[in-house]
């Protein structure tokens, strides 16, 4: 009887994922057998599983290794990322745990759930067959339709997570198709052999399939960056979907679906750069202005950030446009340095808001500065940085990105670029106006500060200053990152 | 290339076509002598009784998809149970760990209280 040959299989790239669904499963039993009382714990137990995932991921800087016949790779472009997934998720169940417990929907799968998808997303971008970061697309998605609908007796929350489920899974059909198209014209899913066979086509433009797939898969991944035209889903959402979860949303998923596309079209499908470029030019000039015009008219303050979220995903757009090493590299810096920016900002948001999802507007943050200094400085430098004012990360991630595109010629896009955020400062620094120079109004009562939301404060500032008196401590780590691919 | 792909197309175009001519042809030329039993719809032989469209319990659902859950376990096991001396050690392993998975989420599932009916 003749045996199947069995793969060497080299487990190093995927310990980190191992590790958390290990960690996320045990978690769901010890969910089932606890109090209801008790589930901050797991929220403990997940923020500490967290850290150690993170340590791991940390030990594989500068170790290249390739997995299950290339299908995944340990590289410092993974590494960068999966830091980012990792900070997004810590901060988020940091700052739920007082959240879930105002709004009663304290349920223990939350952390699980968190869990399962930075799974996905590390997937995402380690992945370097197309089907592995289909798969980890995927376990990422399920698992954030549902923490967009968490809040179970909020119908806004169900409308959230049923809308993100629909708009979602639909987008997937086109990610999907684009991916099968593109084996259909290539006859391969690993990125690097497409590479090698669309570098030996004479005219790869010229072959319909190709060029079709590379439409589709940008399609379906500009859905799930919130790029404009593909963006209608990102309001909704994000204004339904539970405080942590919105934070949680748009900073790792985000940055996994920047993941995927860098691995893609530049490893993949860099021959075809000028043609993916100009519709990333485009791409990057709409998503900018409609985020930033129609955040200019919000006046909740979750849905404002969903449309500057919206913008975010446009400035780093602009990086991608560019296609260079500068413009990669400002792009994981931007990733990075949004993390702490935006999460920072709804940790705020969190305290300012009541039970039932109340106090969510601009104008609830009037007095904020002379009630609460320290939360309302907090706050200054969040959006100072979100508006892109030196000397926060903010800045110095748009200057890179523009940078990128100057370098690349792309003149008309910085300058659109630019005057974006010019614009984009009217909106975050009419929250300031109100911090500042309004009259608090007289119920004004204070939630508490708990010690984990104070922890993601401190961690979320330190991110925005810090890179941003002293770039070269992250940049010199992006740079090294893109160097790979 | 593409023309490898052209028996596809004729199949599809045929399978269309035949769909389409048995339907049409049958309402053209066939005999017609409706009764009220025979416009009734179909309900197992049995005389149908109100409307189809009633509201039934979520718990239906949530039973459906637990089976179907563990239902594609057992399809699994299947062409493991065919190979299973072949892929050895390795398969044990593998097909351990995808039903340790599986018995996380039936134990879940348990403790939840979705196997209750009342």
């Amino acid at each position: 009887m003749d045996m199947i040959t069995i793969p060497a299989v080299n487990m190093t790239p995927i310990l980190p994922e191992i590790f958390l669904s290990v960690l996320a499963m045990a978690l769901l039993l010890i969910n089932v057998f606890i109090p209801s009382g008790q589930k901050s714990y797991l929220g403990y137990i997940s923020f500490v599983g967290v850290v150690a995932a993170g340590v791991l991921v940390g030990a594989g800087w500068g170790a290249p290794v390739e997995s299950f016949s290339g299908s995944v790779v340990q590289d410092n472009f993974a590494t960068f990322f999966k830091i980012i997934f990792l900070l997004s998720a810590g901060l988020a169940i940091l700052i739920s745990d007082q959240y879930m417990e105002r709004e009663g929907c304290n349920h223990g799968e939350l952390y699980p759930l968190i869990l399962f998808t930075v799974v996905g997303m590390m997937l995402m971008a380690a992945g370097t067959d197309l089907m592995t970061i289909f798969l980890g697309l995927e376990v990422m998605s399920v698992a954030l339709y549902v923490l967009a609908g968490f809040n179970r007796a909020n119908l806004k929350s169900n409308e959230a997570g049923l809308k993100y489920f629909l708009l979602g899974s639909f987008s997937t059909g086109f990610l999907l198709y684009g991916m099968a198209l593109t084996y259909g014209a290539t006859g391969t899913t690993r990125i690097a052999k497409i590479a090698a066979i669309v570098g030996q086509m004479t005219v790869p433009s010229a072959n319909i399939m190709l060029v079709a797939g590379m439409l589709l898969m940008l399609t379906g991944f500009a859905f799930k960056v919130a790029a404009a035209p593909f963006h209608m889903w990102t309001p909704d959402v994000y204004e339904g979907a539970p405080t942590p979860m919105t934070a949680f949303m748009s900073a790792g998923p985000k940055a996994a679906g920047f993941a995927a596309l860098l691995r893609i079209f530049l490893v993949a499908l860099p021959t075809l750069q000028v043609e993916w470029s100009q519709l990333l030019w485009v791409l990057a000039v709409l998503t900018m202005t409609v985020g930033n015009i129609t955040a200019l008219r919000q006046d909740n303050i979750k849905r404002m950030l969903a449309y500057s979220s919206i913008a975010h995903a446009g400035y780093a757009l602009v990086g991608f446009a560019a296609g260079n090493g500068t413009g990669a590299a400002g792009i994981l810096f931007y990733m990075l340095s949004y993390t702490f920016m935006n999460i920072g900002a709804f940790a705020v948001i969190i305290l300012i808001g009541k039970k039932g999802e109340a106090n969510g507007t601009v104008m609830d943050f009037a007095g904020l500065g002379f009630k609460q200094p320290a939360l309302a400085v907090a706050m200054s430098v969040f959006l100072f940085s979100l508006a892109g004012i030196p000397p926060t990360a903010g800045f110095i991630g748009k200057f890179y990105l523009f940078s990128s595109a100057v370098q690349k010629g792309y003149i008309w896009l910085a300058v659109i670029g630019v005057l974006n955020s010019a614009a984009s400062v009217y909106y975050y620094l009419r929250v300031m106006v109100y911090m500042y120079m309004k009259e608090p109004t007289e119920d004004f009562e204070w939630t508490r500060i708990t010690p984990p939301i104070a922890l993601s404060l401190l961690i979320s500032v330190a991110g925005t200053l810090i890179p941003g008196i002293v770039p070269s401590v992250i940049l010199q780590f992006a740079e090294q990152a893109v160097k790979l691919i | 290339m593409l023309g490898a792909y052209l028996p596809i197309l004729l199949l599809v175009i045929v399978a269309v076509l035949f769909g389409l001519v048995s339907i049409v042809l049958s309402s053209l030329i066939g005999q017609k002598k409706p009764s009220p039993v025979k416009l009734a719809p179909y309900e197992s032989g049995c005389t149908p009784v109100g409307t189809a469209r009633e509201r039934f319990s979520i718990k239906f659902y949530l039973i459906a998809m637990l089976f179907i859950l563990f239902d594609i376990e057992a399809v699994f096991l299947y062409p493991w149970a065919i190979l299973y001396k072949k892929l050895g050690v390795f398969g044990l392993v593998e097909m351990g760990t995808f039903i340790v998975i599986l018995f996380v989420g039936y134990i879940y599932v348990w403790k939840k209280g979705a196997l209750e009916w009342e």
